[in-house]
């Protein structure tokens, strides 16, 4: 029988959150690395019991463990994340230029074939990757050294790289996004970079129309039958793209407010997208207190409010980028965590929602594996 | 035999309950002992000193025999105690209780 694995990232640790296919009941196993932030941990497609994790903190740095038994016991693995040549420099909150200095891994992503292999997106920005099982990481200086670099500037949680998606029908094709530069593109397995970011606007804080960079893409997502289809959470707007990024337009439609994170689309429903709209860049929170996921099964546009089991009254979570993903049980599931330190679990495909767990810390990320 | 208590943190990290005893050849000074810390726990490689730089992480301290030699120069000779095994060298999370 099919069963699911949830991987929670908080600011206190990572817990591991288990069901069998009905999704009813849960097994929560943790806190792994009490007491440290971690950022991310997924697993592996090729071999569910490999995982790995970036564990972090303001007192010690960086760490990445590795799991070979689905998170009973893990291993520190190589932590040694150091830019290739000079690191260049890049654009200050002030205006000013100052170096790429390394802070934390952000986002793990496992390739599908080979379990040893995986990328991760840094603070600040840049691309490492492991054929190795993480002992070692090597940085795919392509991007860094874009000539655009020295106009990438930190958002508000630092210039990181928080979005790895890897084209399952080109093989040489990925994208990643990174805050506040904004999307780019490889076609040539990550030697060679090109910014996709035309049809973005971000009037407020940049008025030129057609800047090539400078954008703070949240979060983008995409379906696997039809990767050139892609959904952008941006700061402000929900955007698509149906030519792999070379052009978006916006799709927030009747959205009531087109700020969030977080955005991801249906297992098995190519336009059908999730989002949570949170209040303003000012207050992070829903609006009025009410927790809503929004689903458009139409690919943006026109957007339904899903409420049902979620608080509708005195909630003021927030729900970050790498906090939702979905199952592929026929019924898909949707599962997102909050600030707040609740999952929230649909195995509706987004009718109705219960927590799974509440009074974690905060969630910084949600992964989920489907076990078959 | 040179002791060194680690906080909590990284005594998870490197799968350890108390002190550790390290074998140290002379001249015992901060950069030997962390040298040999680091050889015995690699986990431990850039939690206490920056990896490239070798400067001691802001957040922590170093102590020994009631002194804070933080700012002393790692290559300095530790306290006779220390190097005698009757006082442990302390690697020290500093006072700061964080945001969250």
């Amino acid at each position: 029988m099919s069963s699911v694995r949830v991987l929670v990232g908080t600011k206190k640790g990572a817990f591991i959150l288990s069901s069998d296919g009905k999704r009813k009941k849960w097994d929560v196993s943790g806190p792994h690395f009490a007491g440290w932030e971690v950022y991310h941990l997924a697993g592996s497609p090729k071999d569910p019991n490999r995982l790995m994790a970036s564990q972090t903190s303001g007192w010690f740095g960086q760490v990445i463990q590795r799991s070979d038994d689905a998170g009973r016991t893990w291993e520190a693995v190589d932590n040694k994340f150091e830019y290739v040549g000079e690191p260049g420099m890049h654009q200050w909150y002030d205006g000013t230029q100052r170096p790429w200095e390394f802070t934390r891994v952000w986002h793990l992503e496992p390739t599908p074939d080979d379990p040893d292999t995986w990328w991760a997106g840094i603070q600040d920005a840049a691309l490492f990757k492991t054929t190795d099982g993480g002992k070692s990481w090597t940085e795919f200086t392509g991007l860094r050294t874009h000539p655009s670099g020295p106009k990438w500037q930190p958002g508000a949680g630092g210039m990181c790289l928080h979005t790895i998606l890897l084209d399952p029908k080109h093989k040489d094709r990925m994208y990643v996004a990174i805050s506040a530069a904004g999307a780019f593109r490889s076609d040539d397995g990550a030697q060679t970079w090109k910014p996709i970011n035309r049809g973005l606007k971000s009037q407020g804080e940049l008025p030129d129309p057609n800047v090539e960079v400078g954008f703070c893409v949240h979060k983008i997502a995409q379906h696997p039958s039809q990767p050139d289809v892609l959904y952008m959470q941006k700061h402000w707007d929900v955007m698509r793209s149906d030519d792999a990024g070379e052009n978006w337009h916006e799709v927030s439609g009747n959205l009531p407010v087109d700020f969030g994170f977080t955005i991801d689309v249906h297992a098995h429903e190519p336009k059908t997208v999730f989002v949570v709209p949170i209040k303003s860049d000012s207050e992070h929170f829903p609006l009025d207190g009410k927790l809503s996921v929004y689903r458009s099964k139409s690919g943006g546009d026109e957007w339904q409010a899903m409420t049902k089991g979620l608080p509708q009254a005195d909630c003021y979570v927030n729900v970050l980028r790498d906090a939702m993903a979905v199952d592929t049980l026929d019924d898909c599931g949707v599962y997102f965590g909050t600030t707040g330190g609740q999952v929230y679990a649909s195995s509706d495909g987004g009718e109705t929602w219960e927590a799974i767990v509440r009074d974690l810390p905060g969630v910084l990320s949600v992964e989920v594996q489907t076990l078959k | 035999m040179i002791r060194v208590s680690l906080p909590f943190h990284l005594r998870n990290l490197a799968h350890v309950a108390g002190e550790v005893e390290l074998e140290v050849a002379p001249p015992i000074t901060q950069r030997r002992v962390l040298d040999a810390l680091e050889a015995r726990f690699p986990q431990l490689v850039n939690t206490i000193r920056d990896r490239r730089t070798q400067e001691r992480r802001a957040f922590l301290r170093f102590f020994a025999c009631n002194e804070d030699l933080s700012h002393d120069s790692p290559d300095a000779p530790l306290p006779e105690a220390v190097a005698e095994g009757r006082e442990p060298y302390m690697v020290v999370g500093a006072m700061a209780g964080g945001s969250t």
